[in-house]
């Protein structure tokens, strides 16, 4: 039997997940000196994950990246199938039948939870949701907004609620020219929206925003961006934190929150977004609807780089209609696939997936968030994705050299039998074409469509 | 908009940079990396891996390194891409530790 990754016996890989730790396993399996064929699956009909339904509208320049991913998927070794859900469609079990190896990059679709009295409220929304509706994923197309209220209060200071506030603190105009979904645009114009409070549990020094995302709150159309400088006094541990060299960024933050509390607060703009912070919500109340919120004032606790956040009992309240959560993402399980239910990911080792006990399952391996969980850019799952590519390639020998797997003809038959409808890269780039032309008429580099049904019914 | 790598990068390349880049628009030469503004996405990630603060982001340039804006659009267009991380070059801890870092 030829060696597994010859001309005779390519490597068969199928990568569960079209965002970018998927893209960049496929890139580095079809660069390595081995032959591969490369199978993506995708339960959208669209690919590229959070590029297309994270990454803010008003953030295209990143969005280039997928040009890089659009020569990935060009080359004759990268085959997608979209619209096919790994663990409901087609199982682990047949993809391992298969293929030789599989490697799990589904990405954290869902959120974590405060856990507090009244979350489940309406009014009270999650970050998650809110992005994948203003960014037309289908899964949240049919999602209601009420912003007809004056307060709106953001739980978290990362990047996604930085995303989330500035997107509230935008005008239409600011907004109109990106690729934001239409149905969201409306609704958004339409916002009565005047204060927007985004409130971290920890002190200014702990704030995890990048600078460049926090500078942006400075260039706002109609959008004050206030901090009271009684906020940002600092006590012993975060001075030594904002002191240490390797903590430019949080220095960099810091010193922004500074400039903010410098500002006069411009009357002319009809907006005002508060960045607060040493403080949590403890309760939502509302009969059938938020209006208001219990905030705990909190302390720091621990030395320097440790602190965390503890209740001090005294607590103030905030008459607010609208709140979202944006304290991070969380993986999902899939069928018969170990997951580490307290981090929401796959345990494994380097990529290799792991059984309870740790030892490695053969041919299973993950990368990207569901790999190391929901922290970490674009980038950051380049060098995550090498890393599984580099433990697969080295357990080659010990992968099944079956030469009568039968790849991507395989999933045909299966999806092929239950009637599945599955789309490839080709017909993704006709609906890819059509959004673009839909776009131009309007002055936006493109009008996602945002039912399933829409996307399919280009291709007939 | 651009991101730069500036002085502080002579003589140490360490690369940690370029494995975290998500278009690989490093290039390098025999004394250190330039980005090419064309493929650069300005997405940032580079910027917290490198250990001695080499890299900066359009309006956080500090005003004595702006000259290096043109410079690394001219010596990228010309030089290799570095897609893998390298061995740092002689010397670059030393370098690092003169540095202060
Ligand atoms: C709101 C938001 C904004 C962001 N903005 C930026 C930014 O501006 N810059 C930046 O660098 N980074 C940004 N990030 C981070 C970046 O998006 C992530 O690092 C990256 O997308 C993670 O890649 P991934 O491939 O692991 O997951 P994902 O991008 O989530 O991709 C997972 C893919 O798997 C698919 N999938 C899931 N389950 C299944 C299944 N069962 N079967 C088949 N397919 C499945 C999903 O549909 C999805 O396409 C942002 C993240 C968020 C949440
Ligand atoms: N433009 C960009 O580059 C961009 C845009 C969006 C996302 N991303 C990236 O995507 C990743 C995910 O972003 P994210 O914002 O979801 O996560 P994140 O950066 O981890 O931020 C989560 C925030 O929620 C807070 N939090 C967590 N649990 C909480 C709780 N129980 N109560 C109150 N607050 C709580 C955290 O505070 P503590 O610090 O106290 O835990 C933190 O402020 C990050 O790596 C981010 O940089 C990047
Ligand atoms: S990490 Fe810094 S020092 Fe190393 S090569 Fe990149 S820019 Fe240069
Ligand atoms: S900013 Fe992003 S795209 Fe530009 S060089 Fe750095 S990592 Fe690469």
């Amino acid at each position: 039997m030829a060696n597994l990754g010859t001309q005779e016996n390519p490597l068969l890989v199928a990568i569960v997940g079209s965002g970018p730790s998927g893209f960049y396993a496929a890139e580095a399996l079809i660069k390595s000196d081995i032959n591969v064929k490369v199978d993506v699956l995708e339960r959208l009909p669209s690919p590229y994950g959070l590029v297309r339904s994270g990454v803010a509208p008003d953030h295209q320049k990143l969005k280039q990246v997928i040009a890089l991913y659009q020569k990935t998927a060009e080359s004759p070794d990268f085959n997608l199938i979209a619209n096919v859900n790994v663990g409901t469609d087609i199982s682990i079990e047949e993809l391992c039948q298969s293929h030789h190896a599989v490697i799990i990059t589904s990405g954290a679709e869902t959120d974590r939870k405060l856990g507090v009295p009244g979350e489940d409220l309406n009014g009270s929304y999650t970050a998650t949701e809110f992005v994948g509706w203003y960014n037309g994923h289908p899964d949240y197309r049919n999602r209601e907004f009420d912003l007809s209220h004056d307060v709106a209060v953001i739980i978290g200071q990362g990047n996604v609620a930085a995303d989330v506030s500035r997107i509230l603190s935008k005008t239409v105009d600011e907004l109109k020219h990106t690729d934001i979904a239409q149905h969201a645009l409306d609704v958004l114009a339409e916002s009565k929206i005047k204060e927007i409070h985004v409130i971290g549990r920890r002190g200014p020094a702990q704030a995890k925003f990048t600078p460049k995302e926090l500078r942006e709150f400075g260039e706002l159309a109609d959008c004050n961006s206030v901090v009271r400088a009684e906020d940002l006094i600092l006590n012993p541990e975060s001075e030594t934190e904002l002191q240490e060299k390797s903590n430019i960024a949080s220095k960099k933050i810091y010193d922004q929150f500074c400039e903010f509390s410098k500002r006069e607060i411009d009357i002319g703009k009809s907006k005002n977004c508060f960045f607060q912070f040493l403080m949590g919500p403890k309760e939502l109340i509302g009969s059938t609807k938020l209006e208001k919120i219990i905030l705990e004032k909190n302390q720091l606790s621990g030395e320097a780089f440790k602190q965390s956040a503890r209740g001090t009992e005294e607590t103030i309240e905030l008459e607010a209609g609208i709140l979202f959560r944006s304290i991070g993402y969380r993986g999902v399980p899939i069928a018969n696939i170990p997951f580490n239910d307290s981090w929401g990911t796959i345990p494994n080792e380097k990529g290799r997936i792991t059984d309870n006990n740790g030892s490695n399952i053969p041919q299973l391996y993950t990368a990207g968030w569901i790999k190391r969980g929901p922290s970490g850019i674009i980038g950051t799952n380049r060098a995550c994705s090498v890393e599984t590519v580099e433990c697969l390639l080295e357990d080659i020998a010990k992968l099944d050299s079956e030469t009568n797997k039968a790849g991507a003809k395989a999933i045909y038959t299966i999806l092929d039998r239950k009637n599945i409808r599955h789309i490839c890269y080709d017909d993704w780039k006709k609906i890819d074409k059509k959004e673009i032309e839909r776009g131009k008429l309007k002055g936006k580099p493109r009008e996602k469509y945002t039912y399933i049904d829409e996307m399919l019914s280009e291709l007939k | 908009m651009t991101t730069i790598v500036t002085d502080n990068c002579k003589n140490c390349r360490f690369t940690d940079c370029v494995t975290v880049c998500p278009v690989a628009c490093f290039h390098y030469d025999d004394e250190m990396l330039y980005i090419d503004p064309d493929t650069c996405i300005d997405c940032s990630a580079c910027i917290p891996e490198c250990p001695v603060q080499a890299i900066f982001e359009g309006d956080d340039i500090p005003e004595d390194q702006e000259h290096w804006v043109e410079i690394n659009a001219e010596k990228s267009a010309a030089l290799p891409v570095c897609e893998e991380q390298m061995e740092p070059l002689p010397g670059a801890e030393e370098r690092k530790a003169a540095l202060g870092f």
